[in-house]
């Protein structure tokens, strides 16, 4: 076998031109199947990683109506759901895999937010004392929220930097009164996240918010909602899971115990849900997933006509060698011999063709990441994957050619001219 | 005895009418034999040729070599039967052109699973037998016409085969290529070969010591009919 195969390496050396163009089907499908594959898998990664918040494992607790986030802006205070009090977010707090749990209400959007003339149309977050550590922020100017703030409904905000950039456009925030819905707020600090320069992307809708407007979030004291927007507006809980690994336990604990506690009857449409991220990145994943796999078919119809195009080189090849045939036939070759030569021939090709495809498909994945800024990740097992595949396109359009060839009488091959 | 055919005949069907090729030949060849089977073209020596050499099976008739019975023998086994028992010499040589003289004479080897040093060592002695032992790198294009049937020869002998089969070995070759051919012929008889050569030319079939004669398909001639 390994006798084979370096003849087969010779033959196709022999003819370097040929072997190339025969190849390069092979090598572009391959290659366009590399690169595809890795723009998925950098999407994909791209959107788990912004989705699940640069490991700070906080879990959103909403309220739900039959399924769906219950939207405040529009929907009265729902029948039967009682609000969360200072108890049970204590009690929470002991519940397996919570590290820390925070309460807030929040709206999206918002309108009826102002500095001076400029408006603000970002989030609007009504925060606890505990929101800050929960979701891994803290304060880079001025200060945070203390519990007198809270108790006593002063009329006071945070805000992070983006929206600090969209208000007060570099004069200095802290000390600023912005108004939101007629009442004035005193900004009295600025905060940001812990880790990295990653946005904090809790959900769906913020992932979509920060790729559409990214305005950024003001807080305000949760004991002034009421001020600004509705009474008695049932909460929205914030959890620090103990480590990434425990986020849905958390979150179902959290929920399953919100359900039981606040919500009147068990058979209500209102319900306390934990978001699931995972769930919503794979949403997000699939969602382009399904462009990109149409990609790959094209990709795959280029490499059956490439496959198409081996069989035609082999095919003119076995025509080309009649006479070598011949007389391996006649010395005592035997059919099998023929064909496994000719199989070998056109998998050897192929596969260097899959090779030099993978290679090139690396080379553009990258080339398409630094222009384009594409996020990209190379499948070290797509790699493999397309190899083997690139060599099993060689057997299977080889078959013809090299049952062709071992079908050759000895007689008429020796004096085919 | 090596070879006995007995009520040989081929027919070939062409353009819907049967021709007969080959009509009732008869034929033994004994060991260290040196016989030459002259014809015309179009008199079927080549068709005797292919029988005898395993290529081809017989309409009818009985043919038994080297002990197997041909007719009823599979494609695998008359591969077999070429490869250990047969050595063939052709008109125009069919080396390959890739190939050295040293893997040229060593390739029937390949396909008899001999393992590469020796099929090596093997291919070096029969070049050494044909006067080539100092050509063995050249490949069959840096050859002239008498080293290439040469190594062609070298490819015959190099399984050391029962039986040498030769079809117009000197068709291709200058008159004096072809005389070094003839004595190279003369050699392996002496050394003990058998060997059948198929010739129109009568001056090359009286370097053997038999004649048999085929015209239209009936072999004649010979000690059989003298």
């Amino acid at each position: 076998m390994a006798e084979n195969i370096s003849l087969a390496f010779q033959g196709i050396w022999g003819h370097k031109l040929r072997s190339f163009l025969t190849m390069l089907g092979i090598i572009i499908g391959i290659a366009s199947l590399i690169t595809i594959v890795a723009t998925i898998n950098g999407t994909n990664q791209q959107i788990k990683e912004n989705l699940i918040g640069s490991g700070t494992n906080v879990i959103n607790v909403n309220l739900t109506q039959n399924g769906y986030v219950y939207d405040f802006s529009y929907s009265s205070i729902p029948d039967g759901v009682h609000a969360i009090t200072e108890e049970d977010r204590v009690y929470m707090e002991t519940l397996k895999g919570v590290d820390s749990v925070s309460l807030f209400r929040k709206r999206q959007w918002v309108d009826g937010v102002y500095y001076k003339d400029t408006s603000f149309n970002g989030n609007i977050y009504g925060t606890d004392a505990h929101f800050m550590q929960v979701n891994s922020m803290h304060i880079t100017d001025g200060r945070g929220f203390a519990e007198e703030d809270l108790y006593e409904h002063h009329k006071i905000a945070i805000v992070d930097a983006k929206a600090a950039s969209s208000l007060f456009a570099g004069n200095s925030a802290v000390g600023s009164i912005i108004e939101i819905k007629g009442e004035p707020f005193v900004v009295v600090g600025i905060c940001a996240p812990d880790t990295t320069s990653e946005p904090v992307i809790n959900n769906l809708q913020d992932y979509y918010m920060y790729m559409d407007t990214s305005s950024g979030t003001i807080y305000i004291p949760i004991s002034c909602w009421d001020i600004v927007y509705k009474y008695d507006e049932p909460q929205s809980v914030a959890i620090k899971a103990v480590n990434t690994d425990s986020m849905a336990t958390a979150g179902d604990s959290v929920s399953n115990y919100l359900n039981e506690r606040v919500i009147e009857n068990s058979e209500s449409p209102y319900q306390y849900k934990a978001e699931n991220l995972l769930e919503q990145a794979a949403a997000l994943q699939e969602l382009s997933n399904a462009t990109n796999s149409q990609l790959i078919w094209i990709a795959l119809i280029s490499l059956l006509v490439g496959g198409i195009g081996v069989m035609n080189i082999m095919l003119v090849s076995v025509t080309e060698r009649t006479k070598e045939i011949g007389l391996k036939i006649a010395i005592g070759a035997k059919q099998r011999r023929i064909r496994i030569q000719f199989l070998t021939e056109a998998a050897a090709l192929t596969s260097i063709g899959g090779v030099l495809g993978v290679i090139f498909g690396i080379g553009l994945s990258l080339l398409l990441s630094s222009v384009m800024g594409t996020p990209v990740s190379i499948s070290v097992p797509a790699c493999i994957v397309a190899v083997v595949f690139s060599m099993v396109i060689g057997i299977v359009f080889g078959l013809v050619p090299a049952i062709k060839a071992s079908k050759l009488n000895p007689i008429d091959a020796l004096r085919y001219e | 005895m090596i070879l006995e055919m007995h009520d040989i005949c081929k027919d070939y069907t062409m353009g819907g009418s049967i021709v007969h090729i080959l009509k009732n030949i008869d034929l033994t060849v004994d060991e260290n034999e040196y016989l030459a089977i002259m014809g015309p073209s179009g008199s079927g020596k080549t068709t005797l040729m292919n029988l005898i050499g395993c290529l081809d099976v017989p309409t009818s008739g009985s043919y038994v070599f080297n002990g197997h019975d041909i007719p009823s023998c599979s494609p695998n086994e008359l591969a077999d039967i070429r490869n250990k028992d047969l050595g063939f010499v052709f008109q125009t040589f069919h080396l390959l052109p890739k190939l050295s003289a040293l893997e040229n004479a060593a390739l029937p080897l390949l396909y008899g699973g001999v393992r590469k040093a020796e099929r090596l060592e093997m291919a070096f002695e029969a070049l050494k037998t044909v006067g080539l032992e100092d050509r063995v790198d050249f490949r069959p294009d840096q050859l002239s016409g008498g080293q290439c049937q040469r190594v062609a020869i070298a490819r015959a002998i190099v399984g050391k085969p029962k039986l040498l089969l030769a079809d117009e070995p000197t068709g291709a070759l200058d008159s004096a290529s072809g005389k070094q051919v003839m004595e190279l012929f003369a050699q392996l008889h002496e050394a003990g070969s058998t060997i059948i050569m198929i010739t129109h030319d009568q001056k090359i079939a009286d370097h053997a010591e038999n004649v048999k004669y085929i015209y239209d398909g009936v072999l004649t001639g010979g000690a059989l009919y003298e």
